[in-house]
């Protein structure tokens, strides 16, 4: 076709059957104006290089599959568009901060370690029958939370976070973010387990205020703000939990 | 499940976030000031004059306000130095805690006990 | 559960490799001039005690070129550090509202800006205004 584009690709491989370090290879793939870089990634593998490997799923930024660097940005690549970048080159490497499995798949076995850690669930404050009825909650109790359930599960904001990228012990932010969730529902009871993790040094305390997670997450669910608001609850749970009667954080 | 251990940072961090306020809200008018402004003759002579800075600090509310410009921009200070070494790679130690913190101690007590040698006049 | 044969990419130069982060060092860089500038007035705290002399001893330190262009950087850095922190702060605080309706994270910002112009010009009045 006469006004056919190509936009050049740049991705790290890595093959650890065969790669001692990841190696970056480079695509010329045609595209049109809606294409995405997933969808680009898809070109390759389907016409160029069937051994490329990669997540995705939805397509459509939703099911959090897809994050990885677009030209040093933590990205979903079916959320990035190609024109956005032509003529520049794009270059695609696996989400930073995270082992390199294969090409663009990352070892997430972390995350999801610390994900099961945080209690990821209602606990009741106190134990509830069905003739109770459901919980009632008023808007404004629901907008303490809502905005930080929107998380997909994504880890741009694992990618963006230095602090994580320099120890790995650090919960996080999209953990924290989900663990402020539970903490900030008027229906859980499971505070003071929580503030266990919150109120330890690789807790909300591992968080320098980088604030780059809030800026790429695709969903505004502002991990930054989670983990830092705690900050507050975390100091004046340490000057007042001597006062407590439960004895479940220390 | 091993139970994680609680860091006392909370009162670093308390210490940093108040002088971060008194860093944002001061400084850099301070700086220009006595650092700037006076030593290039911009303002009066008696802006910064002997006489003048023994009143300020001769009143309770000067020997305030020179104390919490000092103590919390040390305290603040040194709580951001201590996270930028970890930032360039540096694990966090308690002995870098001991260095720092103890430096800030020290240089509060100093300026509190200079501020409460020199005479109060209300 | 971890990828055997997984490869770890180095941290080294992180800092580098993005905008946001060279701008999240200098801001941190701050921390040191802001330090030693707490030390400068120490000194002069200290001179001021010891008398008259060495007191005028220490305003004329200030005079050294060096010195003025320490403070010059200073005053920059702390200025950028003030810009930053005033961006920052809607995060270290939880959600306001009065009544239904949220502040905007936009809003504390620029409030603090307001009271911190207040400030400046109290400081200047109160020093200058001899």
């Amino acid at each position: 076709m006469a006004d056919e584009k190509i936009i050049q690709f740049e991705v790290l491989r890595y093959r650890p059957e065969q790669d001692a370090e990841p190696v970056w290879q480079s695509y010329e793939v045609p595209f049109t104006d809606d294409m995405s870089v997933l969808q680009g990634l898809q070109y390759i593998k389907d016409n160029l290089d069937g051994s490329l490997s990669y997540r995705w799923s939805c397509r459509m930024a939703i099911c959090g599959s897809c994050g990885m660097m677009v030209n040093d940005t933590p990205s979903l690549s079916c959320q990035t568009f190609l024109r956005d970048i032509y003529p520049e080159k794009v270059r695609v490497q696996a989400l930073t901060h995270f082992p390199i499995e294969r090409d663009l798949v990352i070892d997430l076995s972390d995350f999801v370690e610390k994900l099961e850690s945080i209690t990821p669930w209602i606990v009741p404050k106190e134990p509830r029958s069905l003739e109770d009825g459901e919980y009632l909650q008023t808007p404004k109790q629901l907008a303490q939370i809502e905005q930080f359930s929107s998380c997909i599960n994504c880890m741009l904001c694992y990618a963006a976070c230095p602090q994580y990228g320099l120890n790995n012990h650090f919960t996080g932010p999209g953990i924290l973010a989900l663990l402020h969730r539970y903490n900030a529902d008027s229906r859980d009871g499971a505070r003071n387990k929580r503030m266990e993790i919150v109120n330890s040094e690789d807790g909300v305390w591992g968080c320098t205020l980088v604030g780059y997670c809030s800026v790429v997450c695709p969903k505004d669910v502002d991990p930054a703000n989670a983990v830092n608001r705690n900050k507050i609850n975390s100091t004046m749970d340490f000057f007042t939990h001597f006062f407590r009667s439960e004895g479940d954080s220390k | 499940m091993t139970m994680k251990a609680r860091t006392n940072e909370p009162i670093f961090w308390s210490l940093f976030g108040a002088g971060g306020v008194v860093v944002a809200f001061v400084l850099p008018m301070l700086i220009l000031l006595t650092g700037i402004a006076y030593p290039l003759g911009w303002l009066p002579e008696e802006a910064f004059s002997y006489d003048r800075m023994m009143a300020v600090a001769a009143n309770p509310f000067g020997k305030l306000f020179i104390f919490i410009v000092i103590s919390l921009t040390l305290w603040h200070g040194v709580h951001r130095i201590f996270l930028s070494l970890h930032d360039f790679g540096i694990e966090k130690r308690n002995w870098q805690r001991w260095l720092l913190y103890g430096f800030s101690a020290i240089c509060t007590v100093v300026t509190a006990v200079l501020l409460l040698v020199l005479p109060v006049q209300p | 559960m971890s990828a055997p044969n997984s490869y770890v990419r180095p941290m080294k130069g992180w800092w580098l490799k993005h905008p946001f982060y060279l701008k999240y060092m200098i801001r941190e860089s701050s921390a040191l001039f802001v330090t030693v500038y707490a030390l400068i007035l120490l000194r002069g705290l200290w001179c001021l005690v010891e008398g008259p002399d060495a007191y005028a001893g220490w305003l004329e330190a200030l005079t050294n070129p060096g010195l003025i262009a320490f403070h010059f950087l200073a005053m920059l850095l702390a200025a950028y550090h003030t810009g930053t922190w005033f961006a920052v702060s809607p995060k270290v605080v939880p959600h306001i509202y009065i009544g239904e309706s949220r502040i905007p994270d936009a809003f504390i910002t620029r409030i603090q800006y307001v009271i911190a112009i207040v400030c400046y010009l109290v400081l200047l009045v109160l020093v200058a205004g001899v």
